[in-house]
């Protein structure tokens, strides 16, 4: 979200007077606190008119073949540049729908929280909920707030699902992946966890890294209304970051990939960043980013399209399906040489020097 | 930042590629001693651009693969206790001790950081009195000047709960053991750039006028790494034994006195362990008796009993060149990188790691 709309929805949305400063156990009691807690929050705030009807669970009817996914988010800090949990939550269930060709509409919102989170952050974490929500045309339509006790857990963490029907054109499979499609991405690598390492570790660099957390529904959708069952796979590279999915996709498909490290966009500062920490920027974590792969026949198109969209305008086509090396991920380096990029046995570790 | 591109040219990597085809003539085994070396060979796939007269041996300079087990054990150790920090370098916690690694210790709830340098544990030790802070102190000359430094800064706040576990291990004592070798063939080596921007180059010369090898100081971009080897060839084929500086935009020949001054002050060279090769005499780093205070195995009553390592692992034999990791019967099945049964195949710049991926074996 931008800087702009960030002040916007603060003074959009003023925090309401309580007569508590920070959520304790009484909050997820089911009593009074907890009925304070959602009348003054989370139901106003999130207000529509499924929500409204507070009951068990939420009524909606499905038109047509439709997608449903889960995601549970513990970042940490839950504040950091270029956003929070909040959105992180809202956009990555909206994703990972449209990663799978849907038109996301219905999200479930789930919160775990521990005792003593500020109560000024929550609402700012529920308005920048609220932001999100609008800016991807989905509705918060059940939910679930849970205290836990100081200890047990981080200060708040966060259970997105949700539903939304496939568009008609949409046909997303990995198994209609050929050899000679190519593969697109869609923006700078690793900006997301280097944003998130560089405050967690207390590195300052010489301007801020920003995490790329933002819906991509919209994005999506207008490429499969262009170019509908050319596009055979849509896929966000988050945890694990690109060389992890790629990974998993060649062994999926049982065919090669081939990448070229001269064509990977990234940010200068990110870069550096990666090469300061030790830590390889393909296995970095991303938000706001998705690999597709297409027809070679519309790739250049499908390319221009997705750079004249405000989350594409650094893609770039950065490699192929081929026959060779079956199940494996290859990557040419910018001298030249070819090497395997293989699955991370665990998490990245720095290395000593 | 500057640095990031000039040494990653292709059309440079090309010439020195074609320069290097001209030059050689017969073949050649060529010891990188850096793990760092190591990285970078496998990162930019240097090997296979190389032609077929030129072998690189990935050298014993890993400070994760020669780690004694037995410190490895130390740390685990004294990261279970409860009033301990134990922090550590990142590629440390995944190397497997003699029952677990650092990372199931941490897994289990014992207390491991992730640190950068060795002065925020300092720190940590400052912000936490009543807990006993220890640095798990690795690495080679490189990482010796931060680590005497946190030393120097205790002893300075007078901390009386900051300790390191020191495990310092030298290059030239390494390259030696490496040429006294009689099975091992290497024909020239790499040099590890940053072991010689703090401890300059004097040390080479003996070595390389003894035992007859060209030593070339090497750094760590493609570039560099692949000058080093066209200059080592070069020697070879020429029949020099000369040691020469491809890295001099860092490397000065005296190296930096002022770290050297550092190391100096807190540590004594000491006949040391290298895992997988054995004890090499004044091969590393022991902290003096003015810093005993500091110095976590004296500090600490740590008694646990010598585990012998796993006898399938030929790590020694692969850090001196003298076999190869797929010559290992246990490289790809037992040893893996998700369930590693010595030390080289855990970290990237680890030898095994290295062809395991290479190699193009892939995980279930």
């Amino acid at each position: 979200m931008y800087q702009s709309d960030k002040i916007k929805m603060q003074l959009q949305c003023p925090m309401p007077k309580l007569d508590f400063d920070v959520i304790t156990l009484g909050h997820g009691s089911g009593g009074i606190l907890t009925n304070k807690l959602l009348d003054s929050g989370v139901f106003n705030i999130l207000s529509n008119p499924i929500l409204d009807e507070r009951h068990d669970g939420a009524f909606i009817n499905l038109e047509s073949k439709t997608a449903f996914s889960t995601d549970s988010f513990l970042v940490s800090p839950i504040f950091f540049p270029g956003g929070n949990i909040g959105e992180l939550a809202i956009n990555g269930t909206v994703n990972d729908l449209a990663m799978c060709g849907a038109i996301p509409k219905h999200l479930s919102l789930s919160f775990i929280i521990e005792e003593g989170l500020k109560m000024s952050e929550f609402w700012e974490i529920l308005v920048s909920i609220k932001f999100a929500c609008e800016k991807s045309g989905v509705q918060i339509v059940t939910g679930d707030t849970k205290v836990v006790e100081k200890g047990k857990g981080d200060k708040i963490f966060i259970n997105t699902s949700g539903i939304g029907s496939i568009h008609p054109k949409a046909n997303i499979n990995a198994k209609n992946i050929n050899i000679g499609d190519k593969i697109i991405l869609s923006g700078n690598i690793a900006s997301h966890g280097m944003a998130i390492m560089s405050v967690r570790e207390g590195l300052e660099f010489e301007s801020q890294i920003q995490s790329d957390t933002i819906n991509l529904n919209h994005t999506i959708i207008n490429l499969i209304e262009k170019f509908g069952s050319d596009i055979h796979l849509v896929t966000d590279p988050t945890r694990g970051g690109v060389a992890t999915v790629l990974n998993e996709i060649a062994k999926q498909i049982n065919l090669g990939i081939e990448i070229f490290q001269k064509d990977f966009p990234i940010e200068q500062q990110v870069a550096s960043a990666c090469e300061l920490l030790g830590l390889d920027p393909l296995y970095v974590a991303n938000e706001g980013l998705f690999l597709s792969f297409v027809s070679e026949n519309i790739a250049e198109n499908l390319l221009q399209e997705l750079q004249n969209d405000e989350n594409g305008i650094n893609a770039k086509i950065i490699g192929s399906v081929v026959k060779n090396h079956p199940k494996q991920v290859v990557l040419e380096s910018n001298i030249g040489g070819k090497r395997v990029v293989s699955m991370l046995p665990g998490e990245q570790l720095p290395r000593i020097c | 930042m500057k640095y990031m591109s000039e040494y990653r040219d292709p059309e440079l990597a090309k010439q020195y590629l074609e320069e290097i085809k001209r030059t050689v003539t017969k073949p050649w085994s060529i010891m990188e001693v850096c793990g760092g070396q190591t990285h970078s060979l496998v990162k930019n796939g240097i090997i296979e651009m190389l032609p077929k007269e030129v072998t690189m041996i990935h050298g014993p300079g890993c400070p994760v693969c020669v780690t004694p087990l037995r410190l490895i054990d130390k740390a685990i150790h004294l990261a279970q206790q409860k009033n301990v920090i134990l922090c550590s370098f990142g590629d440390m916690l995944r190397v497997p001790g003699s029952e677990k690694s650092l990372l199931e210790a941490k897994a289990e709830g014992g207390d491991i950081r992730i640190l950068y340098s060795p002065l925020e544990a300092v720190k940590i030790a400052e912000e936490n009195p009543n807990k006993e802070v220890v640095f798990f102190a690795v690495g080679f000359e490189t990482t010796a000047p931060a680590n005497a430094l946190s030393v120097i800064h205790a002893h300075r706040k007078n901390l009386k709960n900051y300790s390191i576990l020191a495990s310092h291990v030298l290059v030239p004592p390494a390259i030696k053991a490496v040429i006294n070798d009689d099975e091992s063939k290497i024909d020239g080596f790499l040099a590890a750039g940053h072991v010689c921007t703090i401890m300059g180059n004097s040390e080479y010369y003996p070595i390389a006028n003894k035992h007859n090898v060209p030593i070339v100081v090497t750094g760590f971009e493609p570039l560099d790494v692949l000058q080093g080897i066209l200059m080592v060839i070069r020697q070879l084929e020429n029949k020099e034994n000369k040691v020469e500086n491809q890295y001099a935009r860092i490397v000065r020949e005296e190296g930096n006195p002022n770290a050297q001054q550092i190391i100096f002050d807190v540590f004594q060279t000491q006949n040391q362990t290298w895992r997988g090769i054995g004890e090499i005499p004044e091969s590393g780093y022991g902290i003096k008796e003015k810093y005993k205070d500091f110095d976590a195995i004296k500090k600490f009553d740590i008694t646990i009993k010598e585990a012998p390592e796993n006898p399938d692992c030929i790590s020694g034999l692969i850090m001196k060149g003298i076999k190869k990791p797929f010559e290992c019967v246990q490289f790809g099945k037992k040893c893996k990188p998700t369930s590693p049964i010595g030390a080289p195949m855990v970290s990237s710049e680890g030898a095994c790691a290295a062809y395991y991926h290479f190699s193009g074996l892939i995980e279930a």
